[in-house]
């Protein structure tokens, strides 16, 4: 075993109460469905969490809202899943909505050891209200910052035990951003493969990134095609 | 809005798309519009999840589960299909590279306000890729019912909703009319069939310049 692989109990024990932390996917593909499952048996408390969205409701991150775990969400959109909507709507949790590629570029921002940037994106917009304004060559912008965090859990289809970690279709999202931008990178792969199995023009996120490698056995039903 | 209306609006949305063009299609009614692109040509469907090239839509049982779009719905892939982060997906959109962006609408105001992604205390999900489609894509069209379930106006002089983008919209499909927005006034283009103008305008809270010739049909 590598200095990198541990098994799923001690991995996701290193998150603390209070802790800040970035889950990738978008809806189903990409969400580490495993780590999420372990961080709800193990029921750390207080979490913000920052993902895309919610998943829906019963899954994922939806089990640990429902578990009285997370304080906090920084998403772009909660639209499938009613509880979370429930939830914000009853002051249970604080919700942070950020437009969906503003999220995505303040954690790539974060990765690539920058503070921030500056946007037209939602400048006429209630999402404005709070950021601070600038004005750069006549236009008007708003300044974003930079979004980092705690953990990263991230889920990758294929990963060398040495941490470099390739994504399926569009299940890569925003695991390499997440990849890049939080303290301690905690990965769940479906295959596990020896250093050299990986095509190294196939690798999306290096091994250097990557902290923590858990491989799966058998997926859970979590991760399957969902008939709605 | 009729099962019939609803599906010319969906056709003649889908003229809009022409082949090498690089489009998005919104969450909703605008999803409808991806089989009825015309694939002679390489028209590039681009998801916000990462997804350029996105192939036609895909019945569960075929359904790969790495491989939705925006969404939610279960799609094929098809010949030059490129996956990539959502970093990249909206480097593409900011970036100008979006032909089209084909979204729907609470209210459109004359001036081009769009208004689609909240309704304070009833509807909040969030704005996902909303901002940024409505924002810079090069061209913005909305398809929606012409009027909400209470039988008013979603074309307005001002938008009563928070908005989304700021004299965003080009043209506006409803199930009555196609209407071009060009300098803070909007044009009456299309009507659909067995509907009259004087209907369309009775109908609009806003003005609307009619063409002094025939008004075609769709």
């Amino acid at each position: 075993m590598s200095a990198k692989q541990v098994d799923i109990e001690a991995a996701i024990a290193a998150i603390t109460d209070g802790a800040t932390i970035m889950i990738g996917g978008f809806g189903i593909p990409g969400t580490p469905f495993c780590l999420l499952d372990e961080l709800l048996r193990q029921g750390q408390k207080g979490l913000t969490l920052i993902k895309n969205d919610a998943n829906e409701d019963g899954t994922g991150v939806d089990r640990l809202l429902t578990n009285h775990q997370v304080d906090r969400l920084i998403v772009s959109h909660i639209g499938l899943n009613s509880n979370a909507i429930e939830m914000m709507n009853r002051g249970e949790i604080e919700v942070e909505l950020c437009p969906q590629g503003i999220l995505a570029e303040r954690i790539r921002n974060a990765g690539a050891g920058l503070f921030g940037f500056l946007t037209d994106i939602g400048i006429d917009t209630t999402l404005a209200r709070d950021k601070p304004r600038f004005e750069i060559d006549g236009r008007a912008l708003l300044l974003e910052k930079s979004l980092t965090a705690d953990f990263a859990l991230v889920h990758a289809a294929r990963a060398d035990s040495l941490g470099n970690l390739s994504y399926a279709a569009a299940a890569q999202n925003f695991n390499p951003l997440m990849a890049m931008a939080a303290d301690h990178v905690i990965v769940e792969t479906e295959t596990l493969l020896q250093p050299g199995d990986l095509s190294p023009e196939a690798i999306h996120t290096p091994a250097p990134f990557v902290d923590r490698l858990v491989g799966l056995g058998e997926l859970t039903e979590a991760y399957g095609v969902r008939r709605r | 809005m009729s099962a019939d209306a609803k599906q010319r609006m969906i056709r003649r949305v889908a003229t809009e798309i022409r082949g090498g063009m690089t489009v998005n299609l919104g969450v909703g009614l605008p999803t409808r519009v991806i089989d009825h692109v015309n694939r002679d040509q390489y028209v590039c469907l681009h998801s916000e999840n990462g997804i350029a090239g996105v192939g036609p839509g895909v019945a569960y049982d075929s359904a790969d589960r790495n491989l939705i779009d925006a969404g939610g719905a279960y799609v094929s892939t098809q010949p030059g299909i490129a996956f990539f982060d959502s970093a990249v997906s909206f480097a593409l959109v900011r970036g100008g590279r979006l032909d089209l962006s084909v979204l729907g609408a609470f209210e459109v105001a004359m001036n081009g306000d769009l208004a689609n992604w909240v309704i304070p205390g009833r509807f909040t999900p969030g704005v996902g890729g909303g901002m940024e489609l409505a924002q810079k894509a090069r061209r913005v069209v909305i398809m929606m019912t012409h009027r909400d379930k209470q039988g008013r106006s979603k074309i307005v002089r001002e938008c009563s909703l928070p908005i989304t983008a700021a004299a965003c919209v080009d043209r506006i499909y409803t199930d009555m009319a196609v209407i071009d927005i060009v300098g803070g006034a909007l044009y009456l283009r299309e009507i659909a069939e067995e509907v009259t103008a004087d209907e369309v305008r009775a109908a609009t809270d806003a003005p609307l310049q009619l063409p002094d010739n025939e008004i075609p049909t769709f």
